[in-house]
């Protein structure tokens, strides 16, 4: 066992654990944040994407020991009320999850795409999810939503200049 | 924003039974709920419990309403389309709905749980009657306290209304008076015409969705208890198999691991967390009787099926004098099918959390059936069934695989093997696709005699396939439904049918057997269409023509095809294939575009034609379709379970990859409205996309796709 400091969410984070426990574990077990689910193990489903200094990053295969003192962003603390990130809204307006199972880890990867490619193409949108597998089949869903969610991100962001002016 | 949650309840999560409070939209307005309350957490914060109208609808003085939901959420949408059958006739406000999924009780049925796309059809009365006995008594609680007859007042919108003087009393000021009267017969009530609908057959938003993009929905793997401990197990790795001996000395010398349990089908190690349980396990050192399958191999499986397709089976359909038509025909063709053993593959892997004590029994676990979880528990512990409690949590997907209680009955056994302690058994995505209970495999023979205009006269056939529906007559329904079933004009029949013993573990899989039934009926029809030129979509409009029962049918197939563009150009390298299937009580066209790239079968739209009776939820029905076909496209082109030395050889999505976002077609769908009774739309569009698909490449390459997954090898 051993401590591990990192920024979770923006509050600083203090685990005692193995150093090769995965964040994964670590988030779910250790620390009863849920929101971000095991998949496979083997990073090949996302469902298990958090951010880690912003990227977006397989939980299950990344030890905890790599983490320290790096800023890690879960489905948690995307948007403080859980609905507001322009990618949460974008799933509640094309109403997207069906079980749910693997939408933390759509949403994660697809809010990592929008700071990259703020207008992104479908053929971006399937290169950068194409990581994360959905069982349900929400995929055209996804798609239509990731290009709902640039459009609310850049509606916020002309509203943000708006204030500034 | 609004808060849905009961006054004074606090809505963080609250860690031993989830309280869920779901968001809404960003912008402010709407405010849905989905929680599950931890009923004494609520007793506690709450000044009153909502009264109890009947087992669907309960409803709190602070004007919530509380729908029980006794099916299983595993995203086919349930939850609101239940909510709308209930809400169509109790007339309550939309946005004051929240969701419980209530524990097993006989008022939800004698198998409660959902399977077979019953959920609609078998709810479409029920909750209905149950809405409006709860509007009924609400009338009445009204009608007294205002001394006026019933006739006087009417239901809308959360709110009783006196007609004569338009006062009104909302639903949570007359719920306790109303939970006193006597609940009034459900047939004295008329239910609404369908002209009078004012949610069904409409699109509603699902009422799960905001939960589901925050990470607060609970699903089973997210249930912790006090002192749980967390389990991993080791099974044989050949079906059948059992432990011989076991050491777990080294086991238990690692990081985490608090103890080690033999059950009935292995060794779990029980550790203070997932990883390290997991980690546990390859520290046991077991040593397996594998039984007698040990050599079973998918090439001796095949040879097993294709030896008894040699042999006369059980007779599942005959017609006419197959063999007579058969000699007579003046064309004549024949065709071998095949399909694999698939996993189901939720994304959700399979877990349960059980506490045993010495005189009771909780579980907390996402099930498609409750009333199994139940009495597998009570088996296993020996307590009455009133003594095990389900706590069902939302699924990861279920697809049929969540409606077997083997993981259940693990957990169980394991938590009994430590009475007090709550057990969490999660299962790897290696144990999901080598310990599955498979679709099963199918090898399947037919031939077919035509006439001098080439259409079918005789139909005939020798189906190989495991049973697990158990036979009668000889013939397991669920290995042939899709080929027996069929309404096709043609006269004479021979279908027959094998159970072959694979001693591989089989069970539902989301079309059960029309998910390679109707690949191997829609390709052998279109082979039939094929050996005389003919065009597919035509060829099946004459089967469909004469016999009126076939009209719906044959209207979605004419409205894919026009949707489609059936026959029009199409850009250069694209093809059509078309295929129906009529299952669950829906029917179901589909045309799907391919390509074909370097050998791959690239997929680009599929115009999908449903008519599934009277639709509840538009939107659900959209999603249920695009859904299916997903689902269904992933075993045409890429997924497929093979076994060696007993031993399933893919372990996980690495070598069992289903489609991902770049392959996915665009999927349009279009749907029949009318007022039939409400079929099944959960498994409707499945088995579909298998043949289109198939039938898109033989127009493509001239090569007749007769096992899957598809392969490179087909196309050449």
């Amino acid at each position: 066992m051993a401590v591990f400091k990192f920024t979770l969410n923006g509050k600083a984070q203090s685990v005692d654990v193995q150093p090769q426990m995965p964040l994964l574990w670590v988030l779910r077990d250790t620390l009863g944040m849920t929101g971000t689910k095991f998949g496979c193990g083997i990073a090949q489903c996302g469902a298990c994407t958090v951010h880690i200094n912003g990227s977006p990053t397989r939980s299950c295969v990344t030890q905890i020991q790599t983490v320290a003192g790096k800023s890690v962003t879960t489905i948690e603390g995307l948007s403080a009320d859980g609905v507001s990130h322009p990618v949460q809204r974008a799933w509640i307006e094309e109403d997207v999850p069906q079980c749910g199972y693997c939408q933390s880890g759509q949403i994660m990867t697809a809010a990592a795409l929008l700071t990259k490619a703020p207008n992104p193409s479908d053929a971006d949108i399937d290169e950068s999810l194409h990581g994360n597998l959905c069982r349900c089949g929400t995929y055209q869903a996804i798609r239509r939503a990731v290009h709902t969610a640039a459009r609310y991100r850049a509606e916020v962001a002309v509203a943000a200049k708006g204030e500034l002016v | 924003m609004i808060s849905v949650s009961p006054k004074g309840v606090t809505t963080k999560k609250v860690d031993r039974r989830t309280f869920l409070k779901a968001g809404g939209t960003a912008a402010g307005g709407l405010m849905l709920g989905f929680y599950l309350p931890e009923k004494s957490a609520l007793a506690a914060q709450t000044a009153a419990t909502p009264a109890k109208l009947n087992a669907f609808v309960r409803i709190g003085a602070d004007d919530s309403v509380t729908l029980m939901i006794h099916k299983s959420e595993m995203g086919q949408g349930t939850v609101t389309s239940l909510s709308m059958l209930l809400a169509e006739e109790l007339e309550c406000d939309w946005k004051r709905i929240r969701n419980e999924f209530p524990p097993v009780s006989p008022e939800y049925g004698a198998m409660m749980g959902a399977y077979g796309s019953l959920s609609i059809r078998t709810s479409w009365q029920q909750c209905r009657q149950a809405g409006a006995q709860a509007r009924e008594m609400l009338i009445s609680a009204a009608a007294q306290k205002w001394g006026v007859d019933k006739s006087k007042c009417k239901a809308e919108n959360n709110s009783i209304v006196n007609t004569a003087t338009n006062a009104k009393l909302s639903y949570g000021s007359l719920a306790d008076a109303a939970a006193k009267l006597p609940v009034p017969a459900a047939n004295s009530i008329k239910l609404k015409d369908a002209s009078q609908y004012r949610l069904i057959g409409t699109s509603m938003k699902r009422l799960d969705t905001a939960s589901k993009v925050n990470g607060k929905a609970t699903f089973g793997l997210d249930i912790k208890r006090p002192g749980m401990l967390y389990a991993s197990l080791e099974r044989c790795p050949v079906f059948g198999g059992k432990v011989a001996s076991f050491d777990a000395t080294q086991a238990k010398a690692m990081p985490g691991v608090k103890n080690v349990v033999q059950i009935s089908n292995g060794v779990a190690v029980l550790a203070d967390n997932t990883w390290a349980a997991a980690q546990g396990r390859k520290g046991l050192t077991i040593k397996w009787d594998e039984g007698s399958r040990a050599n079973t191999s998918t090439a001796s499986l095949k040879q097993m099926f294709a030896d008894l397709a040699q042999k006369p089976g059980a007779s599942a359909r005959k017609s006419g004098d197959a063999a007579a038509a058969m000699a007579g025909a003046a064309h004549k063709l024949e065709a071998v099918y095949e399909a694999p053993y698939l996993s189901h593959a939720p994304m959700e892997p399979l877990n349960c959390v059980a506490h045993v004590t010495d005189d009771s029994c909780e579980i907390w676990v996402g099930t498609q059936i409750q009333s199994v979880a139940q009495q597998t528990a009570a088996q296993i512990t020996k307590l009455p069934a009133n003594k095990i409690t389900i706590h069902t949590e939302f699924l990861g997907g279920g697809f049929g695989r969540r409606g077997g209680a083997d993981f259940i009955g693990e957990a169980v056994e394991i938590a009994n093997a430590v009475k007090g302690t709550p057990v969490k058994l999660t299962w790897t995505r290696e144990d999901d696709l080598q310990h599955d209970t498979y679709r099963p495999a199918s090898y399947t023979k037919f031939a077919a005699g035509l006439d001098t205009d080439g259409m079918p006269v005789a139909f005939t056939g020798t189906v190989v396939c495991p049973s697990f529906g158990g036979l009668r007559n000889g013939v397991d329904s669920t290995g042939v439904e899709g080929i027996v079933t069929h309404t096709y004009d043609i006269p004479n029949h021979d279908i027959q049918y094998h159970p072959p013993d694979a001693g591989i573990p089989v069970s539902y899989w989301r079309s059960v057997g029309f998910s390679q039934n109707c690949f191997f009926m829609e390709s052998f029809l279109d082979e039939m269409a094929a050996a005389t030129k003919k065009d597919p979509v035509e060829f099946r409009r004459r089967l469909l023509s004469k016999d009126p029962k076939n009209a719906r049918y044959l209207n979605v197939l004419n409205v894919a095809a026009d949707k489609a563009g059936w026959g029009k150009p199409l850009p250069a390298g694209h093809f059509h294939g078309v295929a129906l299937v009529n299952n669950l009580g829906s029917f179901n066209a589909q045309v799907a575009e391919v390509s074909i790239d370097k050998g791959k079968v690239k997929v680009h739209r599929v115009v999908c034609a449903v008519d599934c009776g009277q639709i509840v939820n538009k939107a659900g029905v959209q999603q249920q379709m695009e859904s299916g076909i997903v689902y269904g496209l992933s075993t045409a082109l890429k997924i497929g379970i093979t076994l060696d030395k007993g031993r399933v050889q893919q372990t996980n999505f690495n070598t069992y990859d289903p489609l991902r976002i770049d392959e996915m077609p665009v999927v349009e769908v279009h749907m029949v409205e009318n007022h039939e009774a409400p079929g099944g739309i959960g498994e409707a569009s499945t088995p579909t996309i298998v043949p289109a698909v198939a039938n898109a490449v033989f127009a493509a390459t001239g090569k007749r796709i007769r096992s899957l997954p598809i392969k490179a090898a087909d196309l050449a």
